[in-house]
């Protein structure tokens, strides 16, 4: 649905690829694209437009250099400067010298307010400290509840109104806030969180409230929590909470869906101060502190890398990982492997959604609808066979194939079709994996038998090696990337979250 | 094609790692950030063990526990007389939707004062209109799609004069909203379900209650099924509202299987004639697959008999932005959407990204939440909606 940015500028740089510095025609032009891609990942109006002009300062005059591809470049600036208005650095927590350390969250109705707290408290908790959670939303139905059942989950202490109180909906949050420190005192807590109600800017009432329960906590950190997906009102949201309580940072919620997160640099810009931390999923454990540079190609929808990479990290591991790659590009792959890397990849969710993380995938590739239930019949087809088959697929024969159809409830043309791809795939990988060496070693014989040899020494290409581990998936990636994308029109692949 | 993108995917992914992994570890040196220690995370199955009350069981297949209405549920037999005395207004009529919105609208200044103190249209006068569409969240392609038709209809028609440029664009976009059926189907006879999707925190349970208690006031006998099982508390939040309404109320284990709560509901409407079963779901994200999945589960069985599944509502938060549209487009493909529910429209927010909704997926606005109160849920009015676009 959105087009990334690096996609917007092909057009753009296409004519330009003799000159080497830009023209006022030219940046203007590519400013409204950067504009558009903005106002897609629901970045502020207001705040597009002194974004823009930061940028157009950035990019008068640069020299670009006929080396590289002018639309990276630009890429990379504007890259630069959303990294640089988000905050450049992960914020730092420091921590009251005469404990506890109160922290007051606030946001709208439905940001996440109660789960972040709960979030909050955990990473707390993972830094050492003794976290005591005070439950100052007595508004929603079962709000307590719900905050007393996440703290269960990590061992944390619960303060609030009598039960009675809660119950009978006439607590007083103000009261609440007031009493918490002591309770914290009391308890040896040194850290305090309060979760309070959610609440409109424009609602004047509650608003007042808010601000008192803040004056009588007297809080470090205020938090505002602000959902992801967020549009255009950001601003007037940001801007009611942070007159009202003078807000310390920022947390952005539900990063874990595909919004573009726009809202985040739309509240930084209003309120200026950093955004702290991010909420990345569900658990409780999917919290932490906030990278700004991730969310700066997030919203230029330069795909997640590093995001992607820990997804990954979760479904495999790292030596597997780079087994497997070893022999996918050796040609020692069988059907069998495949079997396996198909069903670590489907647990990384959706390949759509994998493909969208992956900077510089071509356009051609990311809208080639792949159909997850496609990967179903493929893996009905391998299951279908039998152990001989899958490490030897030209076994199979027309009366194989008949059973193998039968057993997966497909026809043997789309087995014999899977088969045929398969061998096709391998031969492709093969050379790739041949690719690697061939410009400093010649022939692929050669390799071979260089690659016996190389173990623990570093080879011609002289990339990185790690304690003697050949990092020939490095290598190669981006060889195979390169010369995969250079059949295509438009090629290059970019792999702007690896240049950081 | 597809099998050679997979793999290539596959030695991507397994590149990434390899080589990425580096990066990572390097980078979280250099982070603040204590190291990760992923506590092995999972739904809270193992919280709800502690939590379950004594004598509910938690395999999925589990009876859900049933509560009965605390005042006395309208039996079959004299459902006609309760029905009847019901239709009479019990309550005071709902604000309008006007009402509502100016007084939301009021703290902040419209953009469109200076439009209509110009003398002439001119570029700026364009550029203001985008600009009101782009932070109504309308969206850049249907912004620019609006202006381009107002500019046609603007040189046809000679308009002149901001004021009634503003019209003519006014009088375009309702033009796009009438003629949807925006009614919520109900059908007599079987129990109809009608089942509440969307992201999480937009306020669907919220929204669950406020439609039961009226449906209730219109005199049909109300089923609220609370479907979230995994919200901590969000049964407890429903159950709440079930008490005020005066509904019939159907949970399950906490952490329990979503689609067996909807299956005992509808179980137990049809055996005690209950008209309506509203079915609340745990929010979800639409790019989490197995959730989405688990979803269309739901889905299915909701429409099973004896039910008859008459409305699938997406519940939307009015401060959406672009993102709305992704939702909408992946919980229809999961559930069919039948309508969408505007919550939260009380706020600074305008909700235009339902505009982007009804006209690239024709799903149109049923509802508006127009305040926490229990009247405050709506019915949606195109004309009243577009004018406070644009206040």
């Amino acid at each position: 649905m959105f087009e990334a940015l690096s996609d917007r500028f092909e057009g753009i740089f296409g004519r330009l690829r003799n000159r080497g510095r830009l023209t006022e025609g030219d940046i203007d032009e590519v400013l409204r694209e950067i504009r558009v891609a903005l106002l897609e990942a629901d970045v502020n109006l207001r705040v597009v437009r002194s974004f823009q002009d930061r940028v157009r300062e950035a990019l008068v005059g640069e020299e670009l250099s006929r080396a590289l591809n002018p639309a990276q470049q630009v890429i990379k600036t504007v890259h630069q400067e959303l990294v640089n208005t988000l905050g450049g650095e992960t914020m730092r927590i420091t921590f009251a010298s005469r404990p506890p350390t109160v922290v007051l969250m606030a946001g709208l109705q439905g940001s996440g307010k109660t789960t972040t707290s709960a979030k909050l408290a955990r990473w707390f908790k993972s830094q050492g400290r003794n976290p005591l959670l005070v439950a100052a939303d007595l508004q929603r139905p079962a709000a307590v509840e719900q905050l007393r059942t996440l703290a269960r989950q990590i061992d944390i202490p619960v303060f609030s109104a009598p039960d009675e109180v809660i119950r009978s909906g006439t607590g007083d949050p103000v009261e609440v806030a007031r009493q918490c420190v002591a309770e914290a005192l009391r308890l040896g807590r040194d850290v305090v969180i309060i979760d309070t109600a959610g609440r409109l800017g424009i609602d004047a009432e509650l608003m007042a409230q808010v601000g008192q329960i803040s004056e009588v906590s007297q809080p470090h950190y205020t938090f505002l929590v602000v959902d992801a997906m967020t549009g255009q009102d950001a601003v007037n949201v940001a801007e009611a909470f942070h007159a009202t309580l003078s807000l310390d940072g920022v947390v952005l919620t539900k990063l874990d869906g595909d919004a573009r997160g726009g809202a985040a640099l739309s509240v930084k810009e209003v309120v200026g101060k950093p955004i702290a931390f991010a909420s990345t999923g569900e658990k409780l454990a999917d919290f932490d502190l906030f990278h700004p540079d991730r969310l700066a190609g997030r919203i230029l929808g330069m795909g997640d890398v590093l995001t992607l990479i820990e997804k990954a990290e979760q479904v495999y591991e790292q030596s597997e990982a780079q087994d497997a790659a070893q022999a996918l590009l050796e040609g020692r792959f069988t059907l069998e492997d495949f079997l396996q890397q198909m069903q670590q990849l489907k647990k990384m969710g959706p390949l759509s959604g994998i493909l969208g993380m992956m900077p510089g995938v071509p356009k051609e590739v990311r809208d080639a609808q792949i159909d997850d239930g496609h990967l179903a019949r493929i893996e009905a087809i391998i299951r279908s066979m039998t152990t001989a088959e899958r490490t030897d697929p030209a076994m199979i024969d027309a009366s194989r194939r008949g059973r193998i159809a039968k057993g997966s409830g497909t026809n043997p043309q789309e087995v014999q079709g899977l088969v045929s791809q398969f061998n096709e795939m391998q031969r492709l990988m093969k050379r790739f994996g041949g690719f690697g060496s061939k410009r400093t070693k010649g022939s692929r014989k050669d390799r071979k038998n260089d690659q016996k040899k190389a173990k623990g020494t570093s080879r011609g290409g002289g990339r990185v090696t790690t304690k003697g581990v050949v990092a020939v998936p490095k290598i190669n990636l981006e060889e195979l990337a390169e010369k995969e994308m250079a059949k295509r029109p438009g090629g290059g692949l970019k792999l702007p979250g690896l240049n950081l | 094609m597809q099998l050679a993108v997979i793999a290539l995917l596959a030695v991507l992914v397994l590149g990434l790692v390899a080589a990425g992994a580096v990066v990572v570890r390097h980078r979280r040196k250099l982070a603040v950030a204590a190291p990760r220690r992923p506590v092995r995370p999972e739904r809270p199955i193992t919280a709800a063990t502690q939590m379950a009350q004594p004598g509910s069981v938690l395999s999925p297949s589990a009876p859900a526990e049933v509560f009965p209405p605390s005042a006395a549920g309208p039996e079959s037999s004299d459902r006609v007389e309760f029905a009847v005395e019901a239709f009479e207004p019990v309550v005071a009529p709902p604000p309008s939707f006007r009402d509502r919105l100016s007084k939301a609208r009021a703290a902040i200044a419209g953009p469109f004062r200076a439009i209509l103190v110009r003398p002439s249209i001119d570029g700026q006068t364009w550029e203001e209109l985008e600009e009101a569409l782009i932070k109504a969240d309308v969206g850049v392609e249907l912004t620019r799609e609006l202006l381009d038709t107002l500019r046609q209809r603007a040189k046809v028609a000679a308009i002149t004069e901001p004021e009634a440029l503003l019209q003519a664009l006014k009088d375009e976009l309702k033009a796009r909203l009438a003629g949807a059926d925006r009614s919520l189907c109900f059908e007599a006879g079987t129990p109809n379900v009608w089942l509440f999707v969307g992201v999480n925190g937009v306020g669907k349970t919220t929204t669950v209650g406020k439609v039961g208690f009226h449906q209730a006031q219109q005199g049909r006998s109300v089923l609220m099924a609370a479907g979230d099982t995994f919200r901590a508390a969000a049964a407890e939040q429903l159950q709440a509202w079930a008490e005020r309404a005066g509904t019939d109320f159907v949970r399950g284990a906490e952490g329990g299987d979503p689609s067996s709560v909807v299956f005992d509901s509808v179980q137990r409407a049809a055996a005690r004639g209950i008209d309506l079963v509203l079915a609340d779901t745990a929010g979800r994200l639409h790019t989490k697959s197995n959730l989405m999945d688990e979803l269309a589960k739901v889905r299915r069985v909701a429409a099973k008999e004896p039910g008859r599944l008459s409305e699938v509502l997406l519940v939307l938060d009015a401060v959406t932005g672009q993102n709305g549209l992704v939702q909408a487009q992946q919980f229809t493909e999961a559930t069919e959407l039948t309508g969408v529910v505007l919550t939260k429209l009380d706020g600074s927010a305008k909700g235009g990204i339902v505009l982007a909704i009804e006209a690239r997926l024709g799903i149109p606005v049923k509802l508006v939440g127009l305040g926490e109160g229990i009247n405050d849920l709506v019915g949606f009015d195109p004309d009243e909606f577009v004018d406070a676009l644009f206040d």
